[in-house]
């Protein structure tokens, strides 16, 4: 019992079950899941689905956040990677082209893992601390952003396009798929591959790391480029579910919400260890919150409010500290009073 | 001669952590103006015993007595009130405050909520007057030594009115000529009425400054016996419970000394040197050779071992290894011509604390052949089995976290980090400091099979006899500069080495 307790995962897993119970009793059938026409439908779907983007962009976080660092330009990096995809759909002659939507996908792409890169280089080579190094990309990345979309919000009607964000594959929505398919890839290259460990040590001790001949540098440009990315295909993901870029409010404070699955994950911020698993859980919690507002009918103007509030709980949850003070502290007194220490304890205080 | 009365006494501690018993029924006592030296292997329990009294930790049984009234404290700040104030091993300062804020940090006097920079100054400046101290109380704590900060611990510990006093290994990182005005410190304030606990694994320094000592062994009390009346070789006997003549079985070095002169050179330094750090120095290290540095702490031992190690970068001079000349520009690169370093830091340089013994030890072989080839799980077992069982490491279990370890059982996962890799030469720098006696023959007997083996060791102690056990060479530093390099044979004592060290060479 005390073990399960103990495990990591516990308590953010304990705060998801409660936020889907909210869910049960207030809305109908929140659990049934049911086939449309060879598509899964329901809250549950819905609620992965929607998150989808947000656990793309934290799980590329969770691994520079166990080096130690933090990405900030995250959010500009969805924007412009949604902005160019558009872009060049727009300027194909045939929209629904396969071909031409795969080139715009792909120049998307390339184009995050050189933002990410940057990041790196920054980060390595120039010795800037991260939270400064990617506060740069995090400002004029949206200005670049801006650039591309040249002000305007770019619409655009690809059918293939739609694909990625809304459409379906296997019954399934195809953002599930791509999920799936990038944490079983950053499972594969962390724990198939040696990558975790050495992320995990030049997080948990650089200079030790360093001495034991690892090149924090190839870590920290793998990991930064892998978090570019990850954000890049968030950034498709969230531009093709509206078909359309919004150099302005795609992705926009979409890493602090990151940064808070990474944490309710229980991987920490000063580095070290980190679980994918838990950053996943910690980015469904953050989606199902957002659902169960919807739900219990909060009104907007506390939702924020409301979402910090629970996001407090989950926190102090997971700290040790907390835990042994509130909940632990007052099962032991009772039964500690029968040894005989306390009572030493109550003597010297009245001496 | 009466009999004082203690001025704490505990009684029948006992203390339980999951799975095992950190103290079974331990009694100590410490008199007013003396220092008491509390003494034992790692894991004996000497930490324990000091968190117990300070509050760190409950206890399960037993009793603490502070002048004759039973106290219990809820934390170390509560012991601190009492009178009791510990200096640990590190020194827990901000080195960016001044000296004067360090003391009253926390305890700042101050009129209307206004600090009164003033009265800090000159209190400051009058408790540093009372140990022999004459430091500028507001330059900041960073242009001190190690040693002063240290010091500057002290005071801090003894403004609040000090009854107790428990300095925990505060000599480990210190110098002679530091420990000695450590020492005078420690004098100053006994001659005060201080009782002074003392933790130290250097017996020489026990047997200085101590009056008293309480041996410890397994979580159980020995004995408590005045310094005078137990010798060296028995106070040993009874920390590690059995005779020791582990240290002793070593047979003595020096006649292989002319039989390594002739093996090729491996690692050959010409005017290397790092402005700032190291002056230029020559250096041949040979296969199967253990190569001694002696000198004070600071002389610039660590700073050769890092240049030949790539972990800093030399200014000038060239590097050779194995006859071809090599540009080291990272560790990583000394890694790949099968060099290998223990730093002399090892929570700061060498473990990584969260990680388990398994993936500590199989670190640098990870490392050397990057993160896309990883090392199988069952070879992994294998390595880690035959290390631990090889160098004895203590608990054997693969996955608990390292930190969890006793500091001589990080050592020996850190060195078991470079044997997997086979180095042709391997750096140690101070392998032995601040681990148990046990742990310190057997790490000492590595040094040796290595050697035999044909690898090359460059051994860095400040324990001189050490140093002389172990080494064909030696090379003498001082003051950041190669003073000599000597041939470890009949005629090199102690005492000539000391003595090499202190003239610089000249003599």
């Amino acid at each position: 019992m005390s073990r399960l307790l103990g495990h990591r995962l516990f308590w953010p897993s304990a705060v998801l079950a409660a936020l889907l119970l909210v869910n049960v009793v207030f809305t109908n059938g929140f659990l049934n899941v049911q086939m449309k026409d060879g598509h899964l439908y329901g809250s549950l779907i819905d609620i992965v689905r929607f998150g989808a983007p947000l656990i793309l962009v934290a799980l590329g976080m969770t691994l520079v956040i166990a080096t130690g660092g933090i990405d900030l330009s995250v959010g500009s990096v969805v924007a412009i990677a949604g902005a160019l995809a558009c872009l060049r759909i727009s300027l194909l002659g045939d929209q629904n082209s396969v071909g031409g939507v795969l080139g715009a996908i792909g120049l998307a792409l390339a184009l995050s893992l050189v933002l990410g890169l940057w990041n790196g280089v920054l980060v390595t080579a120039a010795g800037i601390q991260p939270i400064i190094a990617t506060l740069i990309l995090m400002v004029a990345g949206r200005g670049l952003a801006q650039l591309i979309t040249d002000g305007q919000i770019i619409t655009i009607n690809s059918s293939p396009y739609k694909l990625i964000g809304g459409g379906y594959w296997l019954t399934l929505p195809f953002g599930i798929i791509i999920v799936a398919a990038v944490l079983a890839l950053a499972a594969f290259l962390t724990r198939r591959l040696a990558l975790g460990l050495l992320i995990e040590s030049v997080g948990g001790n650089a200079k030790a790391s360093r001495l034991a001949g690892i090149s924090a540098r190839g870590v920290l440009l793998t990991v930064y480029a892998f978090c570019g990315l990850c954000a890049g295909i968030a950034g498709l993901m969230i531009s093709s579910n509206v078909s359309s870029a919004d150099g302005n409010n795609a992705g926009l404070w979409i890493e602090l919400d990151a940064i808070l699955a990474v944490v309710i994950g229980g991987t920490s911020l000063a580095g070290g260890r980190f679980s994918l698993g838990g950053t996943v859980l910690g980015a469904l919690v953050i989606q199902t919150l957002t659902t169960t507002i919807y739900s219990i009918g909060v009104p907007p103007e506390t939702t924020l409010l409301f979402k910090a509030l629970v996001v407090t709980i989950v926190c102090l949850l997971q700290s040790p500290a907390f835990r042994a003070k509130v909940l632990h502290g007052r099962r032991r007194r009772p039964s500690a009073s029968a040894r005989p220490v306390p009572e030493e304890k109550k003597a010297s205080v009245s001496a | 001669m009466t009999e004082p009365v203690p001025i704490l006494q505990m009684r029948g501690i006992d203390k339980q952590f999951p799975g095992v018993k950190a103290l079974d029924g331990v009694d100590f006592r410490l008199f007013p103006g003396e220092v008491h030296a509390l003494m034992g292997e790692n894991g004996a329990g000497k930490s324990t015993l000091i968190k117990v009294l300070t509050g760190v930790y409950d206890i399960d049984a037993g009793a603490i007595e502070l002048e004759g009234r039973p106290v219990a404290f809820s934390g170390p700040l509560a012991a601190q009130q009492a009178g009791i104030s510990t200096v640990y091993q590190e020194v827990n300062l901000c080195a960016n405050l001044s000296v004067a804020e360090n003391i009253f940090i926390g305890r700042e006097p101050r009129r209307f909520g206004r600090l009164q920079w003033r009265v800090m100054r000159r209190e400051a400046e009058r408790i540093l007057a009372s140990l022999d101290l004459d430091l500028d109380v507001s330059a900041s704590l960073s242009a001190y030594s190690l040693a002063v900060q240290q010091m500057v611990a002290i005071a801090r510990a003894v403004q609040v009115d000090a009854k107790v006093l428990i300095l925990d290994e505060p000599t480990s990182s210190l110098d002679a000529g530091e420990v000695e005005r450590l020492f005078g410190v420690m004098r100053r304030l006994k001659e005060q009425g201080i009782a002074i606990l003392f933790v130290s694994h250097f017996l020489d320094q026990i047997y200085e400054i101590s009056d008293r000592m309480t041996v410890l062994r397994n979580g159980t009390l020995v004995g408590e016996y005045l310094t005078r009346d137990l010798p060296q070789v028995e106070l040993v006997g009874k920390m590690i419970g059995r005779e020791l003549a582990a240290l002793e079985s070593l047979e003595d070095r020096r006649a292989a000394a002319e039989q390594a002169d002739a093996a090729a050179p491996l690692v050959e330094a010409d005017g290397l040197g790092r402005p700032g750090a190291i002056e230029p120095f020559s250096l041949t290290v040979r296969e199967g050779e253990v190569l001694g540095l002696a000198g004070l702490l600071g002389s610039g031992r660590t700073e050769v071992a890092r240049l030949l190690f790539g972990a800093d970068h030399a200014g000038s001079g060239t590097l050779r290894v194995g006859g071809v000349p090599v540009r080291l520009r990272t560790p990583r690169a000394a890694v790949r011509h099968k060099l290998a370093y223990c730093s002399e830091d090892r929570r700061a340089e060498g473990i990584i604390p969260e990680l388990t013994v398994r993936e500590n030890l199989i670190l640098a072989l990870q490392a050397a052949r990057g993160w896309t080839r990883p090392i199988a799980r069952r070879k992994q077992d294998e390595l880690v089995e035959r290390y631990i069982k090889a160098l004895d490491i203590r608990p054997a279990d693969p996955d608990r976290p390292i930190a969890n370890l006793s500091g001589g059982n990080q050592q020996k996962v850190l060195l078991a980090r470079w044997l997997i890799l086979q180095p042709r030469l391997l750096i140690l720098d101070e392998p032995t400091r601040g681990i148990d006696v046990g742990a310190k023959a057997e790490i000492q007997r590595l040094v040796v099979e290595l050697s035999d083996g044909g690898t090359a060791v460059l051994f860095i102690s400040a324990e001189l006899e050490e140093v002389l056990r172990l080494s064909h060479k030696i090379a003498v530093l001082r003051d950041r500069r190669m003073v000599a390099e000597l041939d470890n044979d009949e005629q090199l004592t102690t005492d000539a080495l000391t003595e090499t060290i202190a003239s610089g060479g000249r003599s």
